[in-house]
């Protein structure tokens, strides 16, 4: 199966990933612009009429992203605080997944080295966010519950911690991957209408792969951040 | 009767062992390799999926009869049950990625 995409028309053909990045980022920052832009005038606390650009973004975050967080972190506060790394994620990946649903693209996320950069950034940060709440105590997490078996509780944490984002990128890769080459294959084999029903599986596993990858990070995030009284 | 099959089961993994090797000495460079890593491949995706299917099926159960109880909870259930159902199709997808690696080296 041969591949065609927009960028093969400049030759370009080997950066694909590359360009299909920049181009959800050039996306993603023009509509943050456009509703900073809105929501600095005056009457920004009432939402739009009609259906728009920033409708969309309002009913993703504060309806569904934000009520998530709160209920995954326990607090407000901690959503607010964890919000940009969270819904940058959920948003990335989305529209990133949702570019390989419109013909002539394909998904950055396609490509192996995506979903595994998605998925060390987030093993860096909830490391970095448990020492940064936890101080050094965040490595009696480790520990596990019992003090005296603690070398053999440390080793298997350690692999379980290493696996987490191994698993979080090769799911993310794989759904896409493999979502693409179904398309591809039932496309070779009934030309016309049957290839619909995949596409809208597309959009479908696009979507839910975004979610789960953001619900996964929220809980590995309030399990490092989590202090110790509140593990009992 | 369980210790009767159990016997029988590695009297016949015996046979296949004492035969195997014989044949993989006969066979030229990659006859025996292709069959093995075929079989692998469909047969490591078959099972990976028809279980997945068992496990989707009883979190689907219970989310619906959770649902079939409380439907105004209806919401609040079907949120983790739609992180369950990715959590265990998870796997199915770790399975395929060893497919398509036992797939590619044929």
């Amino acid at each position: 199966m041969e591949h065609f995409s927009w960028f093969t028309l400049l030759g370009l053909d080997k950066y694909d990933y590359i360009l299909g990045s920049i181009l959800v980022l050039i996306i993603l920052a023009l509509a943050g612009l456009k509703i900073s832009k809105i929501l600095s005038s005056d009457d920004s606390v009432l939402p739009d009429d009609k259906f728009s650009v920033r409708t969309i973004f309002e009913i993703l975050t504060i309806d569904f992203l934000f009520d998530l967080f709160t209920n995954m972190l326990g607090s407000r506060e901690k959503a607010k605080l964890y919000f940009p790394i969270l819904g940058g994620a959920f948003f990335f990946i989305m529209f990133a997944n949702l570019l390989g649903i419109i013909p002539g693209f394909l998904p950055p996320t396609g490509n192996f080295n995506v979903p595994v950069a998605c998925g060390i950034v987030i093993f860096v940060m909830y490391n970095y966010y448990g020492f940064k709440e936890n101080g050094i105590e965040y490595l009696k997490h480790f520990a596990g519950p019992v003090i005296f078996l603690a070398p053999l509780m440390f080793v298997i944490e350690i692999i379980s911690h290493f696996v987490r984002p191994v698993s979080l990128s090769l799911r993310l890769f794989m759904n896409i991957t493999g979502d693409h080459m179904v398309l591809g294959v039932f496309t070779n084999l009934v030309h016309y209408l049957i290839p619909a029903i995949f596409v809208g599986l597309g959009i479908f596993v696009s979507l839910l792969q975004a979610f789960i990858f953001t619900v996964l990070s929220a809980i590995y995030i309030s399990l490092a951040v989590a202090h110790d009284a509140d593990i009992e | 009767m369980k210790k009767a099959l159990s016997l029988l089961s590695i009297f016949g993994v015996a046979m296949i062992a004492a035969f195997v090797p014989e044949s993989a000495h006969a066979a030229e460079g990659g006859e025996l390799t292709k069959l093995g890593l075929a079989l692998g491949a469909g047969l490591g995706i078959g099972i990976a999926a028809g279980v997945a299917g068992l496990g989707q099926g009883r979190a689907t159960a219970a989310a619906l009869s959770g649902i079939a109880r409380n439907p105004g909870a209806s919401s609040k259930i079907l949120t983790p049950m739609i992180i369950g159902l990715a959590l265990i199709e998870s796997l199915v997808i770790y399975a395929l990625l060893i497919a398509f690696l036992l797939q590619g080296k044929i």
